[in-house]
């Protein structure tokens, strides 16, 4: 996908805080930014068809929700493999996301990371401890390295919206955006 | 305790948001209410934190560049610098982990050269190295998250 416009980002800039809870939400962001309604609903339209927009919904909060044991689950998985451990992990109910990165070494060994969000501690173990068996069992990786890292504090989460900022000096945030 | 109403508007509508003129009417003839139950309701869930909005969830990596980071703090200084981090604009999420590298945040920027000026400065300003993840592949597809409520 070639690179977004300076129109198209307008777009982005506008919307990626969420939509105005008004009955006419898509009217209301294209007045902000001189686009027709019209033109909001096809290039939204257009970016859910090619990926742009993974998903176009209710936004939750786990944490808020009660689900406050979350997990990121990291693994050292051979390179040959790596694409086909992510799929199997990708499917799975209990994963919210699932990342190939680079490893960092000698620091940084894993190259896969999922997410679990649960409600409690021991479930999410629990879960981990099933795909390890799946991954083993599946994809023949036996004395798998990986390292669960349940989260502590939150210090701040919000949407992305930071396509116009340009500043790198750090400010207060004021409010959500 | 949230109303079959709210339950339903946190777990039916995280995908396939309507894209017609009144998407919220849309959605309270598929609950048999009225509009403005719907609104009201999405305001408060929003008010209360349980959601952080209605709308879209960009592909990172498509749109500017964005990275996991992890930073390795020393005990006794993770609050000062998690607030330093938590400060730049281009920081959506923040949090602590139970690890060496305890300190985890996705930086958002509007290009390669934006990202690298934050992280740049972000080392200045605290003192310590970043280890910088950006994705390299997805294999998940994003269908929403399904609440599940205790009774």
């Amino acid at each position: 996908m070639a690179d977004l416009s300076a129109r198209e980002m307008e777009l982005v800039a506008a919307i990626q805080g969420g939509l105005p809870l008004v009955p006419r939400p898509y009217a209301a962001i294209g007045k902000k930014i001189g686009m027709s309604e019209q033109q909001v609903i096809k290039q939204l339209a257009d970016w859910q068809a090619d990926g742009t927009i993974r998903r176009m919904g209710v936004i939750v909060r786990h944490h808020e929700l009660g689900y406050r044991a979350n997990a990121m689950v990291v693994w050292n998985i051979p390179d040959e493999q790596v694409q086909e451990v992510g799929r199997l992990l990708g499917k799975q109910k209990v994963v919210t996301l699932c990342y190939q990165r680079p490893r960092r070494l000698p620091d940084w060994p894993y190259n896969l990371f999922c997410m679990i969000h649960g409600q409690d501690r021991d479930v999410v173990l629990g879960h981990v401890e099933t795909l390890a068996v799946l991954l083993s069992e599946q994809c023949d990786l036996s004395g798998l390295d990986f390292k669960v890292l349940f989260s502590r504090r939150r210090f701040k989460q919000r949407g992305a919206c930071s396509i116009k900022e340009k500043s790198v000096t750090p400010q207060q945030i004021a409010g959500s955006c | 305790m949230k109303s079959s109403l709210e339950k339903s508007l946190l777990n039916d509508f995280q995908r396939d948001f309507p894209l017609s003129e009144t998407p919220f009417a849309d959605m309270a003839e598929s609950l048999g209410v009225e509009e403005t139950q719907v609104l009201e309701s999405l305001q408060s869930l929003q008010s209360a934190g349980s959601i952080s909005r209605v709308g879209p969830i960009f592909h990172t990596g498509r749109i500017g560049a964005s990275s996991l980071v992890a930073m390795a703090v020393p005990d006794g200084r993770l609050e000062e610098v998690a607030e330093i981090i938590s400060a730049y604009v281009e920081v959506n999420h923040n949090y602590e982990r139970e690890h060496e590298y305890n300190l985890w945040f996705v930086v958002t920027a509007s290009s390669e050269d934006h990202l690298q000026q934050v992280l740049d400065s972000m080392q200045q300003n605290t003192g310590l190295e970043t280890l910088v993840l950006p994705m390299i592949e997805g294999y998940h597809i994003d269908l929403g998250f399904k609440l599940q409520w205790q009774t």
